[in-house]
């Protein structure tokens, strides 16, 4: 019987917050007997399985309630006040399965009150002249005061009602829709269809959910290995069979996620009945309109945000919206509008709740915050009005001249914004006095695989969630980045900005690490922006994040673990923990330039660049090229055959000098850049690392300088952007050897169709890399002119991803050429998609690379002309 | 009542028969064997790679990748307030399972699994130590030696409150 009565709460829960939020719509919408008909049968179900259990306090009520419906259903006018009364038969039914669910048992008690209400109700509403009430009325009447007699065990003849009543609602369907008297058009048939429950679905319990969630996660990151390893060994028999492997996974993971995937009108269920109570409250009178109900998102973000969202709706109904003879007043229409809408954009989820009421009161937010000691008076007149309304996000924040029954229980807005920055979320206000303020909170679509940065600090590795990171500053004593201190407090000089910094070994009281010296990890939690100084920075991994153990969640400083790719595990590191500890500085306002300088992704113009010194020259290379930095001790450093190597992890490791000009020294650190491609690694010896820059880069080529690509102006400076392939066959002479062979039969030319000029340029001095002559263009009228002008060509690189490229139909217009039929084509995409890949074959074409992916490039390339193509 | 129920049996004897038997999985740590009931009792396996928690309880020595799981190890020794045993790196581990949670019990050996009749199980001695008797809740005596009950409960339970 146990398990019975937990399905049959869970159920009944599911079906009562659907009937909340039919009941409002019913009432603005009285005609619409779909409505009546489901929440008619959602009581006479629940009243069914009732009986059947025993539950008989339950039973009458959800009989009385259902009686009085079927009246509305036969034609009977739906007043506010028999809504009123329904919606308080399902509150009662609610408190009746709360007690169920935490006691086992009904509670004590007895409902004769609103049973009487109802039948009250029903006489009244007893459409007498309307005759259309037959069989329902009929039914009530000889049933109403029955089950209110009754006590004890189910007598047989109880039993056989439950088994009458079960048929109930096919019988009452079948005949009754002599729908209302005046037929109104019956609209959204599509809502009552959703509503209904279906039989396409199955239960499973949430924790099957998570745990597939959790396998096929790591079944990514296995993947992901594998992936590392076949490209590494370059095995061609593993190639095959791993791409349809990765595309399989990708199926996988998509299709786990989506039984993860929840729309957000299922937060939104009790929001209708919440702000009709609210405007009844309140003497206002106020719309909900909702947008985007069926956005979806994961079910775990979706259980957080459930209570936030909540508040916020109702902190619009108490303070946003005016009472309606204030908006008669001011010429607004008396009903104010609350509106919630919820849409994707970019991984991302944003929802916004939007009210038309009075706005904020930025003066009095000022005055407040003034009185409450948040800011100086000086600090509040330079804020802007938008970061004075942040003050509401503060704890213990309230402009309400009276804490109101609404708003004064419940959560407040510091508890909201911390709710939705702990799931990595942010909120944004905006308002305008008089207009409406809203509310916009951007959350992430799931917290179940996250991209961290690995560091190391006293020879272990932790992980920083990269959503937190902002940049890495490389920090010496005497360099152009150093870290000072001012009273004992450490803070780094960046971008005309003092950086509060903090030792994370120091943190973790993990020993000592030298003084000042490694990576500055510029961490960015809420409006607050600190350095955390670490040893030294290791690499990006997609990991999932596991739960600590109950005995070490109270370290403030780690928010889970995580098992890496070597299978070690990892300590996660806690933004907000940190921010905390370094002291929860008035709120640290990024200055909108520095915030766009700080940000070293996504912008398509710029490309980041490392800049370094080198026999007394300035020169750069492109980071996306770069594997690490390092810095060896000198005397590490060994000569063999009058070439120096130093021993790397493991192997030996060629150092070329970045010019001919610089000598290694004996002693002393000598800083590395390091190169590697599969199993070649190489150690660029230059005098100093001296910037990262992110900007955008025009390169003068110039073909006569060895080593050179060319130059740019680099953060004003001239600087030689290095031939990379130059100095890569300094180390390996072989390295190219492959392709160079046969360029020097017949230079060997590979196409490369690019729309972006920014990718076009980056992947360039890849292909020169590789030892080809890349001959670049921007579209398919440019590719196919060049097609007939040029023979030779050994290789085409195209973009296939962006329609505007053209490069699936370069690929289509290739397949029967008679020159360059044969000619291997690579294609490019921004991330490898299973969609995409079947587009790609479809065309007829067989290897996919993506564009950020140099070392799969450079292994494609290297595989002209004898690669080819394994499938098509 | 020195009865010969004390006998030693292999692994596969797992639960306590309808006899009355109870089946301890033996462990020494520092000198001393400790029983743990073998229900409690998962795996053994040896140690190799421990993740240090920094700022964690002493008694957690770290955290282990067992099969892709994440287990918290806890040093038995430092548990008991004996000295942590220097350059030890291959470590016997008794897996176990308390709320939900896997823990790690780090100790110097495994031993058999030895059988007794619940009712020679005898109170702790009064004056053993106020740590070992918080962890403990009786003991069983051998030919040679005593065996400590460990109450795995309470003593996972003082690395919470140490928390």
């Amino acid at each position: 019987m146990d398990e019975l009565l937990t399905e049959f709460l869970t159920e009944s829960q599911e079906y009562l917050e659907t009937v909340d939020r039919q009941m409002v719509e019913f009432e603005s919408n009285p005609s619409n007997v779909d409505f009546l008909r489901n929440v008619f049968r959602v009581l006479h179900t629940i009243k069914g399985t009732c009986g059947f259990l025993g539950l008989h306090r339950l039973e009458a009520i959800a009989h009385a309630g259902e009686t009085l419906l079927g009246h509305l259903r036969d034609g009977a006018p739906a007043t506010p006040a028999t809504v009123t009364l329904i919606l308080q038969v399902i509150d009662r039914i609610k408190m009746i399965l709360q007690t169920l669910a935490s006691a086992g048992r009904e509670p004590d008690g007895d409902d004769g009150d609103l049973i009487s209400a109802l039948d009250g109700a029903r006489t009244m509403a007893d459409p007498s002249g309307s005759a259309s009430s037959g069989e329902a009325r009929e039914a009530a009447t000889d049933r109403g005061p029955a089950p209110a007699a009754k006590s004890g065990e189910a007598s047989l003849d109880e039993l056989e009602r439950v088994f009458r009543d079960t048929e109930g609602p096919d019988l009452a369907a079948r005949p009754a829709p002599k729908p209302a008297p005046a037929p109104l058009p019956a609209p959204v048939a599509d809502e009552a269809g959703e509503a209904r429950p279906g039989n396409q679905t199955i239960r499973v319990q949430v924790g099957t959910l998570e745990h597939l969630m959790t396998m096929v996660s790591e079944l990514v990151l296995t993947r992901n290995q594998l992936i590392e390893i076949a490209r590494r060994e370059d095995d061609q028999h593993f190639k095959l069979p791993l791409q349809r492997l990765s595309l399989i996974t990708a199926e996988l993971q998509d299709g786990v996620m989506k039984t993860r995937m929840q729309p957000i009108g299922n937060a939104w269920n009790k929001l209708p009945r919440l702000v009709r109570d609210l405007s009844a409250e309140l003497g206002k009178k106020i719309e909900l309109v909702m947008d985007g109900a069926d956005t979806e998102l994961d079910r775990q973000v979706l259980e957080l945000i459930k209570d936030p969202l909540m508040h916020m709706v109702r902190n619009s109904a108490d303070h946003g919206i005016e009472s309606p003879a204030d908006r008669m007043a001011k010429g607004k229409p008396e009903t104010g509008r609350i509106r919630l809408s919820a849409g994707h954009a970019g991984g991302s989820i944003t929802i916004r709740i939007a009210d038309d009421g009075r706005g904020l009161n930025v003066t009095q937010i000022r005055a407040k915050a003034l009185e409450a000691g948040l800011a100086s008076a000086a600090d509040l007149d330079r804020m802007t009005d938008a970061q004075a309304a942040r003050f509401i996000l503060h704890a213990g924040f309230s402009t309400a001249a009276s804490v109101s029954n609404v708003s004064g229980r419940g959560v407040g807005m510091d508890v909201v914004k911390s709710n939705v920055e702990a799931i990595g979320g942010a909120i944004d206000i905006t308002s305008e006095p008089g207009r409406g303020t809203t509310f916009s909170v951007k959350i992430p679509l799931t917290l179940a695989i996250v991209s961290v940065l690995i560091v190391t600090v006293a020879d272990q590795r932790y992980a920083i969630p990269q959503a937190a990171v902002r940049e890495l500053v490389r920090v010496r004593p005497g360099s152009a980045h150093a870290v000072e201190t001012v009273n004992g407090a450490s803070v780094l000089r960046l971008r005309e900005r003092l950086l509060p910094v903090v030792t994370l070994s120091s943190l973790l009281q993990a020993g000592e690490s030298a003084p000042g010296t490694g990576l500055v990890v510029v961490i960015q939690f809420g409006q607050q922006q600190f350095g955390l100084l670490v040893d030294a920075v290791l690499q990006t991994e997609e990991i999932v994040v596991k739960p600590l153990n109950s005995g070490l969640k109270s370290i403030p400083l780690f928010s889970g673990n995580t098992i890496l790719g070597d299978g070690a595990v990892v300590l996660i590191l806690d933004a907000n923990g940190l921010a905390r500890l370094v002291g929860n500085g008035e709120a640290d306002e990024v200055s909108s330039e520095g915030a766009a300088s700080a940000c070293l992704e996504e912008d398509d113009a710029s490309q980041t660049i490392l800049v370094f010194q080198g026999g007394g020259a300035v020169k750069a290379v492109p980071l996306s090229l770069v594997t690490r930095l390092e810095e060896i001790d000198a005397a590490r450093i060994e000569q063999a055959s009058g070439r120096p190597l130093v021993q790397y992890r493991g192997r030996l490791m060629p150092i070329i000098c970045a010019s001919e000009a610089m000598r290694l020294p004996d002693n002393g650190l000598q800083p590395l850049v390091i190169f590697s491609d599969g199993h070649r690694t190489m150690g660029m010896a230059v005098e100093a690392i001296l910037d990262i820059v992110t900007q955008t880069v025009d390169i003068d080529f110039s073909d006569h300088e060895k080593g050179v690509l060319g130059s740019a102006v680099i953060s004003g400076r001239a600087t030689e952007v290095i031939d990379l392939a130059h100095y890569l066959t300094l180390a390996y002479p072989d390295w190219l050897a492959a392709p160079k062979a046969t360029a020097e039969a017949t230079p060997s030319r590979v196409l490369l169709l690019e729309q972006s000029d920014f990718l076009r340029d980056m992947l360039l001095p890849v292909i020169r890399a590789a030892g080809h002559v890349p001959v670049p263009c921007a579209n398919l009228k440019e590719g196919l002119a060049l097609l007939e002008a040029r023979a030779g060509l050994s290789m085409i690189v195209a973009d296939v991803e962006n329609e505007a490229s053209g490069g699936l139909d370069l690929v289509r217009a290739l397949a029967g050429h008679p020159r360059h039929g044969q000619v291997p084509i690579v294609g490019l995409v921004s991330i490898p998609h299973p969609e995409l890949a079947a587009r790609a074959h479809a065309a007829g074409l067989g290897e996919l690379v993506a564009k950020f992916d140099r070392p799969a490039l450079l292994a494609a390339l290297r595989r002209t002309p004898h690669g080819m193509m394994e499938a098509a | 009542m020195i009865t010969q129920s004390q006998e030693t049996r292999s692994l596969a004897a797992t639960k306590a028969d309808g006899s009355g038997e109870i089946a301890y999985v033996a462990m020494k740590v520092g000198g001393q064997i400790f029983g743990l009931p073998i229900n409690d009792v998962h795996e053994v396996f040896s140690v190799t790679r421990i993740t240090p928690v920094p700022l964690a309880p002493p008694m957690v020595t770290g955290l282990i990748n067992l099969r892709g799981r994440v287990v918290t190890a806890i040093c038995l020794r430092t548990l008991l307030g004996l000295d942590e045993t220097p350059g030890r790196q291959d470590r016997m581990a008794v897996g176990l399972e308390s709320g939900g949670e896997l823990f790690a019990l780090l100790v110097d050996s495994v031993g058999d699994v030895m059988r007794f009749h619940a009712s020679t199980l005898e109170p702790c001695p009064v004056h053993i130590g106020g740590v070992w008797r918080s962890v403990s809740h009786g003991v069983h005596r051998l030919e040679t030696g005593i065996l400590v009950i460990l109450d795995l409960k309470r003593a996972l339970g003082t690395m919470q409150r140490a928390a």
